[in-house]
């Protein structure tokens, strides 16, 4: 990776252009004929630049990125795996991409939704999807709707409340909040799974489910899920599964026999969709029987993103029956064998069989001695990045104040892991020795550590603000 | 087992790997999990496919969906896409990595929603944009939920009638779960009636209110006054606007808004049944702290380098959780960058000759569905881009069999009873004319 200061605004020079366009009629009358007062007083401050200054300027700009084609991604709850390339090949087919989303009589669009519909039941044990939803949190806000409906349209409307996990990810109530639920948050045990002795008292008529990741953000299976589910459905509410951790349970576990009413996936997790640098997702609302009359809920423009449902097909029809069965497997296999070739280094708190991913505590020695601070475990995130590795996710979940929360996910190799491994032993004797070394890195990357205190202090959040000085 | 592509391991490295663990079988590994909740049956799914018949099979599905010229709009517009785009937003480096958390790796992405922020704000006017969001319905609603979070004590937001249907059906969801009262603005002669306006202020509890740049029947809206109407009520205005026709038009910072939202998809992006497309969101500088989303800062590295940073980030959810204004993590990265590769590559010339261009050809379609006699004009005089509606005096299914089965998308009927077509620089004179004849 290397350093390149350009903003394409700085290419520009007038006169140049970057289009091939047809040339406007010179005879008949343009926009200059709309009358003046609504028109905007002066052009847009767009840059004027070739073609190739274009190509030039976002290969350099790529080339400041690491992505999984660059190398391992092991970034907690976010499903790093790979993207096969067939998938954008067919995204890409102009017969789809060129399709108008009012059109109707599309028997291939059709049979596209109505297989993807039919192989995510099978995976996940509802009875149907909608695909509207265009991302993870915005599928569990509307899979939120749904309970609200259902309740709704029984007349039950005191049911405002929603049980949230304290291990939850943090869309889980910000989604609640969105669409009008109050929080109440149920505790984890010493196991780190929740307590069943501190969920039951809050179950009464108010609460209209519980939101549940399983496994949890800790990577680990929630076992008393039956009995959970037993309880919160004697007391009229529904359960909420989030599908972010589904990746572990692919042809292993279904929600659905969970006894799960409503659940998201994340196409761009679970279903080798792109991340794309934050988006586009995609993520499809699964429902039991009983929920499918409520599967209408209008929240996006027209009928999700298509275009990473077809990826997301692609990839299921690749995978099949028969490979399906080892996918959370492997993705298991792979997290499980790091926690254990690196827990004599790195704090586990909860020793235990982890699923997709699994949480250290940080470093068992720090390094800290008098007038020395310790590493951290921001510190050992960036060391990583010197070496090569995408840093873990950290600082989440919230249950311990140094989480690093690795997923390897089932296309990395055992070589791949066994690096990892290696790197992150590495990190650990050199923290041990100097702290410093973490406290200054990363050293390699095309910046260092950014001043981020200024940059909210005084914020620059568009080229014409860095003028304002 | 057999291999599969992207399960890199091998038996050995299986037996390796649990030997390490301490267990005996992958099984073993789902120990934990209650034997009613494993499952034990067939997976009812297709037998794996290879690439190539994976490609046959999607190469079967595409050829059962009719080719049409698209010759409508109505949210959705076939604008011509450069060759450079697919190729730049393709790149490993942009499409297979995710937000970036890690920011000294991931200056490339920073870097582009920072151009993205100031492109986006250039072409409305307004001070701050985020990061993205999911698309132009969505960001109306969180538009909505903005304008009530800053009036705190009211809670009514007045919609005009004169917006997309499917943006004024999203607002309505958000609005439903978040308690939100929406009135609908009425329409007079196409356009957003002012006097409606000021007797639903005038009504009370109004925190603000969306309104239409360009709207459903195509028209340029005159929202003069409008927003002075609302601010005298201490209500902010949201304008919803087609971000290619911004290049021309009087931006919403003009007509004097707080918010601008839209989708990008007009900037290039292909149709693509619907998405993914880009929504966006930008406001004044006021409003800054209430804006959902990501957004990009510039700052300096320790050698005094020039970097960019996710930045205002104690809005977010995952440090608010459950007092959180908005849920949206995820959004629409990939295609910001779309929209900016675009940007870069029209410039204000190219957006200039795109608006020229379209405004000339729908221009011309107009006047020569008129001339077919089997239409009349709806609203006379009244300015449009691209898009227009005229009232049929064929049948509507009729119509629209006639021109599917002719190689044409267009009439699309409306829910007042008129059909809209819209005109992009994708259609030529010729495209245009032999619509003409099969009507």
């Amino acid at each position: 990776m290397k350093y390149y200061d350009k903003l394409i605004f700085e290419l520009s020079k007038k006169g140049r252009v970057g289009y091939s366009l047809p040339a406007a009629c010179t005879k008949c009358k343009g926009t200059d004929s709309i009358p003046a007062n609504l028109l905007r007083s002066k052009a847009a401050e767009l840059p004027e630049v070739s073609e190739m200054d274009v190509v030039r300027h976002y290969t350099n700009l790529s080339q400041m990125n690491f992505g999984v084609d660059t190398g391992f991604y092991p970034l907690g709850s976010c499903t790093m795996k790979y993207n096969p390339k067939i998938n954008e090949e067919i995204a890409a087919m102009p017969a789809f991409a060129g399709l108008h989303p009012l059109q109707k009589d599309l028997k291939g669009v059709d049979a596209v939704y109505e297989g993807m519909d039919k192989a995510l039941a099978a995976i996940t044990g509802m009875k149907h999807f909608t695909f509207k939803p265009c991302a993870g949190a915005h599928g569990e806000l509307t899979g939120l709707m749904i309970i609200r409906e259902y309740h709704m349209s029984r007349g039950d409307y005191k049911r405002t409340r929603i049980i949230v996990p304290d291990s939850a990810h943090g869309t889980n109530p910000a989604s609640a909040a969105v669409c009008g639920l109050d929080v109440v948050v149920v505790k984890s045990n010493a196991n780190g799974l929740v307590d069943v002795e501190d969920l039951k008292p809050l179950l009464d008529d108010t609460i209209a489910g519980i939101m549940m990741t399983n496994p949890n953000t800790l990577g680990l299976f929630e076992k008393d899920i039956r009995e959970i589910a037993s309880l919160v459905h004697a007391a009229g509410g529904l359960l909420y599964y989030d599908g972010a951790n589904m990746n572990p349970l692919i042809g292993t576990v279904r929600p659905g026999d969970m006894g799960f009413d409503v659940m998201h996936l994340n196409l761009h997790k679970s279903f080798s969709t792109p991340h794309g640098g934050g988006g586009p997702g995609s993520g499809p609302v699964g429902v039991c029987e009983k929920l499918v009359p409520f599967l209408g809920v209008n929240v996006s423009g027209f009928n999700g993103n298509f275009g990473v449902i077809l990826r997301a097909y692609a990839y299921i029809l690749m995978l099949g029956r028969e490979n399906v069965k080892m996918c959370g497997k492997l993705a298991t296999l792979g997290a499980n064998y790091i926690k254990e070739s690196l827990k004599d280094c790195y704090k586990l708190p909860i020793e235990s069989v982890c699923k997709h991913e699994f949480v250290f505590d940080g470093l068992i020695n720090d390094g800290a001695c008098e007038g020395k601070e310790g590493a951290a475990t921001l510190d050992v995130a960036k060391r990583l990045l010197d070496y090569g590795y995408h840093a873990p996710t950290i600082y989440f979940p919230l249950l311990f104040h140094q989480a690093i929360m690795i997923e390897p996910t089932e296309t990395e190799s055992k070589e791949t892991l066994d690096g990892f491994i290696e790197v992150m032993r590495k990190i650990a004797a050199e923290a041990a020795q100097d702290p410093d070394i973490l406290h200054g890195a990363p050293h390699n990357t095309p910046i260092s550590r950014p001043d981020e205190t200024t940059a909210a202090r005084n914020p620059i959040l568009k080229i014409q603000d860095e003028c304002v000085c | 087992m057999a291999g599969f592509q992207y399960f890199p391991q091998t038996s050995d490295d299986i037996r390796a790997m649990l030997d390490r663990i301490g267990v005996n079988s992958l099984d073993d590994l789902y120990a934990d999990v209650p034997a009613d909740c494993l499952y034990k049956g067939e997976y009812d799914l297709p037998d794996a496919m290879t690439e190539q018949q994976v490609r046959d099979f999607f190469e079967g599905l595409a050829a059962k969906n009719p080719k049409l010229k698209v010759f409508a709009g109505a949210g959705a517009y076939d604008h011509y896409t450069p060759a450079v785009i697919p190729y730049i937003t393709q790149r490993s480096e942009f499409i297979t990595a995710y937000t970036p958390y890690q920011c000294e790796i991931s200056q490339g992405t920073l870097r582009y929603i920072f151009e993205y922020q100031s492109m986006i704000c250039t072409m409305t006017g307004m001070d701050v944009s985020n990061a993205s969001m999911y698309d132009g319905p969505t960001a109306a609603a969180e538009s909505m939920r903005m304008m009530v979070a800053q009036a705190k004590k009211r809670n009514t937001v007045l919609v005009s009638n004169t917006i997309l249907p499917q943006v004024r059906g999203v607002i309505a969801t958000y609005a439903k779960y978040a308690g939100i009262t929406i009135k609908e603005i009425k329409a007079e002669n196409g356009q957003t009636s002012k006097a409606a306006l000021e007797a639903l202020i005038a009504e009370g509890d109004v925190a603000g209110a969306i309104v239409p740049s360009i709207n459903r029947f195509g028209i340029i809206e005159n929202l003069e006054g409008m927003a002075d109407a609302l601010h005298v009520d201490k209500a902010l205005m949201t304008i919803y606007c087609d971000p290619s026709a911004l290049a021309v038009l009087k931006t919403p910072a003009e007509w004097g808004a707080d918010i601008a939202v839209g989708d990008g998809q007009p900037l290039g992006i292909p149709l693509c049944y619907g998405g993914p497309y880009v929504g966006f969101m930008a406001c004044t500088k006021e409003h800054m702290r209430k804006l959902p989303g990501r957004i990009v800062g510039e700052t300096r590295d320790k050698e005094g380098r020039r970097a960019f940073v996710l930045t205002l980030q104690a809005r977010e959810q995952h440090i608010r959780r459950e007092k959180a204004t908005s849920n949206i993590c995820s959004n629409e990265s990939l295609m910001a960058l779309w929209v900016t590769v675009y940007l870069s590559l029209m410039g204000p010339e190219g957006m200039k000759q795109v608006n020229d261009l379209c405004y000339q050809r729908s221009h011309y379609l107009y006047k020569k569905l008129l001339e077919t006699g089997k239409f009349e004009a709806v609203f006379t005089g009244a300015p449009f881009l691209k898009e227009f509606v005229l009232k049929p005096l064929v049948p509507v299914a009729k119509l629209q069999k006639k021109l599917s089965d002719a190689g044409f998308f267009g009439a699309l009927e409306t829910e007042d009873g008129y059909v809209s077509f819209c005109v992009t620089e994708k259609r030529s004179y010729e495209d245009i004319d032999e619509l003409v004849k099969v009507i």
